[in-house]
């Protein structure tokens, strides 16, 4: 290992053993432990998923009963969404965020390890639901009352476990705030900073804005439960749509916490491999500020169907619609900068490209959905299960897989085996749309979403998803192999990795030094 | 710009701020949403007991169906129907009708029922002037009985709505305050 940079410090050198782990406040380390808690838990939720499919295979009841069915549609969620992308885009900022900005370590690096290490005790709590009396939660992962309510000793293992992921969130995002804003290198301007660390930016903010209201949303939830107020029960005055209300003020700019850090890699992966700077910097950072802003705006489009008046479905129609505009400017600069580009097509590029194609896919078909009188009829159909899954599998998911490939040599040292890349790419790339595509057909006939058993003529395009599905799991085995093959060696990468890559970081060492960056680096 | 632009505990405690702001602006979106839908009047929620001080001509040119629909919460041992499922009414005159509900168990309940109405828009043009809804409802062991209301439609009601559903749904109280 390199100590060219470690040479004029005092820090103590590399620990060793378990305990490193534990007590570390190294950014490297923490991010590492977020992406392997992240990747863990993606086979959790994956699993899940799996039981889903296999139960959904042919119609009639085959596996499992109803309410476990329902357990597992309500967990895969949670277990993906909290577990899985969040931890997975927060580890990629713990690794690249002070090493593409010049700073020497995170901001607060002792809350930072408590942000991480709170994370497995709330999936252990979460995930110890299953074996309770009364099952795990099954209502959903939007948690609607009254029927959230009927969970049995679950509930509030439930609530406590969100407020654990939602503190350590929140924890996550203010360091990442304090880094970006008070530990940039000299002369490294907020205009010049890389459009991951922008994206990241504004997602902390988000994070820091909308994890506390959903904090607020669960704990009307527990009292309403054991403590007799009626914020959500209408015998005593309240209103059980109100629970909806707070609720997706806070989802709406959850899932896009969930999409701008992907905007971010994919904005780095494309101008690398198209070997031209990125078009329309700006534009980007101001796309991504009017994306985050919409979405505090247009929450109630989860909800056309409660009975709003015509002007609130109008409004949140027209605002939801005005999203496609800064997102439709991010694909043209992201096609822009390939124009005349001397593209090559590694891995990480691979599934870049597969993001924006498949991501506008996604978004296409949320457009479909933003319209209320359309919406009434793809309303908890699976027709929104496929376009969450578009936005999410192949939105967030591909871009964390491209992430490891363009990076994974930088923080091993090694190079990947580009062959078993590629073929992980073209089976997740094609899977991935065997199991969701049929679902828009699906959903357009009118198959209800979150139901164990349907009706005989949704069967054949069932079957074909949940073969797509079992592939595209089997697939992701393979990605583990690589990256413990990468891991314990292979051919050594060189600093800059990539003939095109730009930044800080690939200035840095491969493997870069244990600490980087103790003196900042210089910035034209 | 230098390695350390400004204070980071400082701006901890900034971001600290927020998130405590936002937890509060959770818990302060109760009381604006009743604000709200009491100023609309959008989510059916009908107002308490009105007198009916001047003589209202009514409209006799005009009828409205009423409908009515009897609900119980989740799986709260009571019958409860309506004694008429739907009245056509001359917006202006008073009306009376009267819902039927029995508690089948050996023990004594007390109940309470909520109305809504449905459009949202008719829900401040539904006048009650007498309804069991008003008061808890106690019931002795096996007990049953007719529950009076008398309600009025708004002449003032928008021309547009035709057809007016009141439903209330009864709720055991003992559970709802557990």
């Amino acid at each position: 290992m390199s100590t060219a940079t470690t040479h004029d410090t005092h820090h103590e050198e590399h620990p060793r053993g378990l305990l490193r782990w534990v007590f570390t406040t190294n950014h490297k380390d923490i991010g590492t432990l977020y992406l392997i808690f992240a990747l863990a838990m993606f086979f959790v939720g994956g699993a899940m998923a799996m039981i889903i499919r296999a139960e959904l295979f042919q119609p009639g009841l085959q596996f499992v009963d109803p309410q476990f069915f329902n357990s597992m549609t309500t967990m895969h969620a949670l277990i993906m969404v909290f577990g899985a992308v969040m931890p997975g885009f927060v580890g990629l900022a713990n690794w690249l965020v002070p090493m593409m900005i010049g700073a020497p370590d995170m901001a607060l690096p002792r809350m930072n390890n408590w942000s991480f290490w709170i994370l497995p005790f709330a999936g252990i709590m979460l995930l110890g639901t299953l074996f309770m009396e009364g099952g795990a939660p099954a209502g959903g992962w939007t948690m609607y009352p009254p029927l959230i309510l009927q969970t049995g000793d679950a509930f509030p293992y439930l609530i406590f476990s969100v407020h654990l992921l939602g503190i350590s969130s929140i924890m996550g995002a203010i360091n990442i705030v304090v880094t970006i804003v008070n530990m940039r290198a000299p002369g490294m301007t907020m205009m010049k900073m890389p459009l991951f660390v922008w994206t990241w930016l504004i997602t902390a903010y988000l994070l820091i804005a909308v994890m506390p209201v959903f904090a607020g949303a669960v704990t009307m939830l527990l009292t309403d439960q054991y403590f007799g107020t009626s914020f959500f029960s209408a015998a005593g005055g309240g209103d059980p749509v109100m629970f909806q209300h707070i609720f997706w003020f806070f989802g709406h700019p959850e899932v896009y916490i969930m999409i701008l850090p992907a905007f971010g890699v994919v904005s780095q992966i494309i101008p690398t491999f198209a070997r031209k700077r990125l078009f329309g910097y700006s534009s980007m950072v101001y796309a991504t500020a009017s994306i985050a802003f919409l979405s505090f705006i247009v929450w109630a489009h989860h909800m056309f169907t409660v009975g709003m008046p015509l002007t609130g479905e109008l409004f949140f129609m027209y605002a939801t619609m005005l999203i496609a505009v800064p997102t439709g400017v991010k694909v043209f600069n992201w096609v822009s900068t390939m124009w005349k580009g001397s593209m090559t097509f590694e891995t990480p590029m691979l599934f870049a490209l597969a993001f924006v194609v498949l991501f506008t896919i996604g978004g296409f078909s949320g457009l479909m959905m933003a319209i209320t009188p359309v919406d009434f009829q793809y309303h908890d159909t699976y027709f929104i299960v496929a376009h969450f899954h578009y936005t999410l599998v192949t939105g967030s998911v591909f871009t964390l897989f491209a992430a490891a490939y363009y990076w994974l040599p930088k923080w091993t040292g090694n190079m990947y085996d580009e062959k078993l890349g590629k073929l992980h790419f073209w089976l997740s790339a094609i899977f991935v749309n065997v199991l969701f595509f049929p679902q828009h057909f699906l959903g357009l006939a009118g198959m209800p979403r979150r139901i164990p058993d349907y009706s005989t003529q949704f069967a054949e395009f069932n079957m074909m998803s949940s073969l797509g599905g079992f592939a595209f799991g089997l697939t992701q085995l393979l990605f583990v192999y690589i990256v413990i093959k990468t891991v314990r060696g292979g051919s050594k990468a060189t600093d800059k990795v990539w003939e095109g890559a730009e930044g800080l970081e690939w200035t840095l060492p491969s493997p870069p030094p244990y600490h980087s960056f103790t003196t900042a680096p210089e910035v034209k | 710009m230098t390695a350390s632009t400004g204070s980071n505990p400082k701006l901890v405690k900034r971001l600290l701020l927020i998130v405590v702001g936002m937890f509060g602006f959770g818990f302060a979106m109760v009381p604006l949403y009743d604000v709200f839908c009491d100023i609309t009047g959008i989510n059916g929620k009908t107002g308490g007991r009105v007198a009916i001080a001047a003589v209202i001509e009514p409209d006799l040119d005009r009828t409205v169906m009423v409908e009515f629909i009897a609900n119980v919460n989740q799986s709260m041992p009571w019958d409860f129907t309506p004694v008429v499922s739907r009245m056509e009414v001359h917006p202006g005159k008073m009306y009376r009708t009267s819902f039927h509900a029995k508690n089948r168990t050996d023990r004594t309940m007390v109940g309470q029922a909520i109305p809504s109405v449905t459009p949202g828009l008719a829900a401040r043009h539904f006048k009650k002037t007498e309804c069991f809804c008003f008061t808890e409802q106690q019931f002795l062991a096996g007990e049953g009985r007719d529950m009076p209301l008398l309600f009025m439609l708004d002449p003032e009601l928008p021309e547009e709505i035709e057809v007016v559903t009141l439903s209330y749904t009864f709720f055991d109280k003992h559970k709802a305050i557990n």
